[in-house]
């Protein structure tokens, strides 16, 4: 089958201040793929997605989604893009004067306003349904514990059918139990949905579950990339330290 | 000393730009009509306590401390003219609007803060929402039309105010006593007033908003957006009064 790809990114620099956090971030993410870049605190591997979606502005380099460099976009065409890509935030983000019906509601009545209220309904039933949380529709985000947060936070970014989803440390701050039950989430999205994912964390566990390629970024660059197996048995001790 | 003003120019600067955004953003699709009623209810439904007993306050204080002045000068039948004025022309605009500088300032500097701290803003964006337009529009259109709603109440309640105090030494009906207070009073006693409440309002939104949704990462930032936010429009309330009396002065 042959490879399409869906992001590239060339030589991405990022600095706030004198920090440079990137120093030329080079990769591809195609179709389909589930890539997960791993790497220590402060590494840059947040501001490599944020970047992706224009919350924060490259300094320097190429961004690449769908074949269209996000840099040189004006408002109205990155916002077309972003309708394409989720993104899930390590806090969830949910809005905390709504309730969940109305975190969901409020995209999908944004960007698809012919909706009926029965409709936008039942579409918040299934997305609510695919993340195993129907009871909690008319809860209030305060009143919903971290994994259910992180669940509501996937439910509204399916809600407006993502093509690609960036998931930004989804496991960080849970139990373990609960960790894995996110990661038996994303793979059922990933298959369900048929998504690209880009997934960032600092769990291993959820790194070799959730995705088909892993990078490792160390001072701003790729550092090593491959399958689980190869990184876990890589010969860089640095490498295989993630892994231990 | 250079590098605080340098600072401070560039702040105005950034202030400047954030009020550019409001007016060129104002008038563009989609418009959040839900979203704005709610604001107005918040910041002007939900500030009627409040204002009805600083007004009342004001106006029974002032008719209280000034009798005796008046009574000393034999000018006592002059009191319901001269605390009418006096509120509507100066004292009810600028206590209300000092008020809701503390009140809905701080209000939305801290919630903006919040929620850009929590990253909710940037779930908009990401989200092909325009957070500006959404929280900030809807915030900065509904205190400029809500304070001059709440500083004509505070007028009105004001007035009855002084009517009580009056009528703490003296006797006066309350049908008379109005009758005093708009017979002495002119259309260009209420018109500058009116037009410098807009203007409040505005600058009471504005600063609010530009603080919370500048607010850096981490929770200490959502507190010093809050208090700034007060800060900095209360100022902003004393310069607007400072120059809308110089120019009230020029032409009326």
């Amino acid at each position: 089958m042959q490879k399409e790809p869906v992001i590239v990114i060339k030589n991405l620099h990022k600095s706030f201040g004198k920090n440079k956090v990137l120093r030329g971030i080079n990769l591809t993410v195609n179709k389909g793929e589930d890539l997960v870049i791993l790497g220590r605190s402060g590494s840059g591997k947040s501001v490599t997605i944020k970047c992706l979606v224009g919350l924060i502005d490259a300094d320097e380099g190429e961004l690449n989604i769908f074949g269209n460099d996000i840099a040189k976009m004006n408002y109205k065409e990155l916002n077309a893009i972003r309708l394409r890509i989720g993104f899930l935030f390590q806090s969830g983000a949910l809005y905390d004067s709504m309730s969940v019906r109305d975190n969901l509601a409020f995209t999908l009545k944004h960007h698809t306003p012919h909706l009926k209220n029965e409709e936008v309904d039942a579409q918040i039933l299934e997305v609510l349904e695919n993340v195993g949380l129907e009871e909690a529709i008319d809860s209030m985000p305060s009143e919903l514990s971290g994994g259910m947060v992180k669940r509501i936070g996937l439910a509204r970014t399916l809600i407006i059918k993502p093509e690609i989803i960036l998931y930004d440390e989804p496991t960080a701050g849970l139990d373990t139990i609960t960790a894995r039950e996110i990661d038996e989430l994303i793979l059922s999205v990933q298959k369900k949905y048929k998504t690209t994912s880009i997934i960032i964390t600092h769990d291993i566990a959820c790194a070799k579950m959730t995705g088909n390629r892993i990078m490792i970024l160390k001072d701003g660059v790729i550092h090593t990339e491959g399958s689980y197996e190869e990184l876990e048995n890589s010969a860089d001790d640095w490498v295989r330290s993630f892994f231990n | 000393m250079i590098a605080y003003l340098k600072k401070n120019f560039y702040e105005a600067g950034k202030l400047s730009m954030f009020a550019g955004r409001f007016f060129r953003e104002i008038f563009t699709r989609p418009f959040y009509s839900n979203e704005f009623i709610r604001q107005c209810y918040a910041i002007g439904f939900k500030s009627l306590p409040l204002v009805s007993i600083t007004g009342f306050i004001m106006g029974l204080v002032l008719t209280i401390q000034s009798r005796p002045t008046m009574t000393k000068f034999g000018a006592e039948s002059w009191l319901p003219s001269m605390v009418s004025l006096s509120l509507i022309r100066e004292i009810a605009p600028v206590i209300t609007a000092l008020i809701c500088a503390g009140k809905i300032a701080s209000g939305i500097g801290a919630e903006l803060g919040s929620m850009k701290v929590t990253e909710q803003i940037d779930a908009m964006e990401v989200s092909a929402i325009n957070p500006y337009k959404y929280l900030v529009n809807t915030r900065i259109l509904a205190t400029t039309i809500m304070i001059p709603i709440l500083v004509f109440y505070a007028d009105f309640i004001g007035i009855f105010g002084g009517y009580i105090g009056y009528n703490v030494h003296g006797s006066l009906g309350l049908f008379r006593y109005f009758s005093e207070v708009i017979e002495h009073l002119d259309f260009l006693d209420l018109l500058p007033a009116t037009i410098k409440t807009f203007f409040f309002g505005f600058f009471i939104g504005l600063i609010g908003c530009y603080k919370g949704f500048n607010a850096k990462k981490g929770t200490a930032s959502v507190g010093m957006a809050a208090n700034s936010a007060v800060v900095l429009s209360s100022l902003i309330i004393f310069i607007i009064d400072m120059l809308a009396v110089q120019i009230t002065d020029l032409f009326f």
